[in-house]
């Protein structure tokens, strides 16, 4: 098993026609079961044209409609990606994984905000991962989003992180030492964002395939304490914890629009604490995430 | 994006937030002539930089005459002011705000910012302004008052009531309270900013409430909407090199340390600063290039790490996902020639061409240290800089 995806998984392209959509649909689509996953692509101004021959159409229901896809994929430019997670929301869809990098924060505060009054108005919950994440993966079976795929190995380790390249440099650590993944899922590093790192940890909390998961957090807001917290009563399995930027300034907003400390609880050294405390087991050397996964397995 | 206090304070009155009449200066004749035109004195004199704490720096000050506007100007103008935010090099102080002084009965504090998890406006209030609110939320959690609002319905008369009455505002000037704080939420959705902040909001003799400071971020990924508040960005304020780099689409800080890293992506630029600290260095700045980097952009990342005087020495780390290694080794090549790199450099590549890259290197006849695992490259750049 996985979470979230696996191989039976039919997902539509939002923003497929884009430079950066066409480049990672290639990709993906290369992938493992790729040709069989990504079925359909949505521009509103190519419906009826097809790319990598895949069908392009019109609007997302009318793509689920058509090929009974439950997860979108988002790469549509900024100022459109907001409507673009709600399209897939009133779609009725399972999940929609949003790349893109740049939304205003006051657009995923409001499409955030309608997504909740939906499923509390008794409409179905669409999951949201992201924005600005790297998306997620489930190794040899599928991929969704921008991972270099080839660092990855099919196993047992689940990967939650808020970074790209820092999860790759775990993922590769992990991979090099024989340790597989089940999922690895990038939440995004945005303030406002959907799935977090508790909701992805209970998730392979429930996974019977995932026996342990590495937790990768950065500087700013409340979410890895949250994780933890929740973790020290519920999980099963061991959890190894890196949080990135001890030595970042306060005040300063480090590239992630959320990697900004506030306050003194969103620092590294806090976060790192409260993990500590709840019985993770932490790491400050980055380098040493896979070493330590190892040693607990 | 920040701005100036005279600049948010127009945005403010733009939204019928309320503020001491004042005309910002950028010379002592203009101040004197600003005062001339308001009623007074008293005036106040304030120091425009982009930094809180003014007060106790030297920056804000009472002038009881035309020659006390003039005397203050002409003391603040061209000086650096240094405060517990601006580091102990202080800010070159270039505009003042001349307003006119209040009769302050009260000093309250009012600001709205987005509360990451709840994913709600959160507006919060004390009856202990003109301090630092840390201190305050630190101290006597109970004398801040909060309401959470939902962007969907927008503030509503009862919080705004609410927010009021926790505060102590005396009942003759509820109602205008409660607008001022309808306004300020409007301010905040309206202008997509991330922070509006007023401390002090006074009540003054004749129970009117004025904002007698203004603090307003902005999201940078909005300013595409607002071209009339991009337009108010003042560079001056900002971090030279950092100016710099944005122009390439560099994600640039400086820091304190001698050793420069650069990184692909904000998370692993981190994790390199701290793996640096880890092994006894000191970062000299965070630069994260992006996904795309050229040859070009990784020049211009070069060149801006060493126009740095205390950077004895250069990390490079990068994961090639997409972004192959030998184009980053090529990209590091050229970069090293056209700058007559003079400190010890080292480069850990990791993933796709890996190989090609570190070949690319190697036949480049540079002094080029090389490294294959994170800890490994802090290692061998901190005992190079020693």
């Amino acid at each position: 098993m996985s979470i979230l995806i696996d191989k039976n998984t039919r997902v539509i392209t939002q923003g497929i026609t884009g430079k950066t959509g066409q480049f990672h649909t290639e990709k993906c689509l290369e992938y493992a079961y790729g040709r069989h996953c990504f079925v359909a692509g949505v521009n509103p101004k190519k419906a009826g044209e097809s790319i990598f021959g895949l069908p392009i159409f019109a609007t997302v229901k009318e793509a689920k409609e058509a090929t009974n896809a439950t997860v979108s994929v988002i790469y549509v430019p900024p100022a459109g990606a907001a409507d673009a997670i709600w399209e897939a929301c009133e779609a009725d869809l399972d999940l929609v994984i949003c790349i893109t990098e740049g939304i205003p924060v006051r657009d995923m505060l409001l499409v955030r905000n309608k997504m909740k009054r939906k499923v509390a108005q008794g409409g179905k919950e669409t999951l949201l991962l992201g924005p600005n994440c790297p998306g997620l993966i489930t190794p040899d079976e599928i991929k969704i989003g921008i991972m270099p795929g080839h660092i990855h190995k099919r196993g047992r380790v689940g990967v939650v992180s808020r970074s790209g390249t820092l999860t790759y440099e775990a993922v590769a650590q992990l991979s090099e030492l024989g340790l597989g993944q089940s999922s690895a899922v990038g939440i995004g590093g945005d303030p406002i964002n959907g799935l977090k790192h508790l909701d992805v940890l209970k998730m392979f909390n429930d996974d019977p395939e995932t026996e342990a998961v590495v937790m990768i957090g950065e500087i700013g807001g409340p979410d890895e304490a949250e994780a933890a917290r929740w973790c020290k009563e519920n999980m099963k399995k061991p959890v190894v914890g890196f949080v990135a930027g001890v030595t970042a300034p306060p005040g300063k907003r480090m590239g992630h629009a959320g990697a900004l400390i506030s306050g003194g609880a969103d620092t590294a050294e806090a976060k790192l604490a409260v993990m500590e405390e709840c019985g993770f087991a932490i790491t400050r050397n980055p380098s040493e995430i896979g070493k330590l996964v190892k040693s607990l397995l | 994006m920040k701005i100036h206090e005279y600049q948010g304070k127009e945005i403010l009155r733009q939204f019928g937030v309320e503020t001491p009449r004042g005309i910002p200066c950028f010379s002592v004749a203009e101040a004197v002539e600003a005062a001339k035109r308001l009623a007074g004195p008293p005036w106040v004199v304030k120091a425009q930089i982009h930094a809180g704490g003014r007060g106790k720096g030297g920056g804000v000050k009472l002038a009881r005459s035309l020659d006390e506007v003039e005397r203050h100007a002409q003391a603040m103008l061209g000086m650096r002011l240094v405060t517990h935010q601006t580091g102990p090099e202080g800010r070159l102080v270039r505009r003042l705000l001349i307003e006119e002084g209040s009769d302050i009965r009260h000093e309250y504090y009012v600001a709205c910012l987005t509360d990451r998890a709840s994913q709600l406006v959160v507006m919060m209030a004390s009856r202990e302004g003109g301090m630092d609110i840390e201190e305050v939320a630190a101290r006597e959690p109970e004398k801040i008052v909060k309401v959470f609002i939902n962007p969907l319905d927008g503030i509503s008369d009862e919080q705004a009531r609410r927010l009021a009455e926790g505060i102590g505002v005396p009942v003759s000037s509820l109602p205008g309270a409660v607008i001022t704080f309808k306004n300020l939420y409007r301010c905040y959705m309206e202008t997509d900013a991330t922070l509006v902040e007023i401390n002090p909001w006074i009540l003054d003799g004749a129970g009117r409430l004025l904002a007698l400071d203004a603090k307003l971020n902005f999201d940078d990924n909005a300013l595409f909407r607002h071209p009339e508040i991009a337009a108010l960005r003042d560079v001056d304020e900002e971090d030279p090199d950092e100016v710099e780099a944005s122009k390439y689409d560099l994600s640039y800080i400086s820091l304190d340390g001698n050793i420069g890293c650069l990184v692909n992506g904000a998370g692993l630029a981190m994790a390199t600063m701290d793996v640096i600290k880890l092994f006894g260095g000191e970062p000299a700045n965070f630069l994260d290039v992006g996904g795309g980097a050229s040859t070009e952009k990784v020049t211009a990342a070069f060149k801006i790490m060493l126009k740095n005087p205390k950077v004895k020495g250069i990390l490079v780390n990068i994961f090639g996902g997409f972004m192959r290694c030998d184009t980053i080794a090529n990209g590091i090549v050229a970069a090293a020639r056209e700058v007559h790199l003079a400190v010890p450099l080292v480069v850990r590549m990791k993933g796709t061409h890996e190989d090609i890259g570190k070949q690319i290197l190697a036949a480049s006849n540079l002094p080029i240290i090389s490294a294959d695992t994170l800890s490994e490259a802090a290692e061998k750049i901190v005992a190079a800089v020693r």
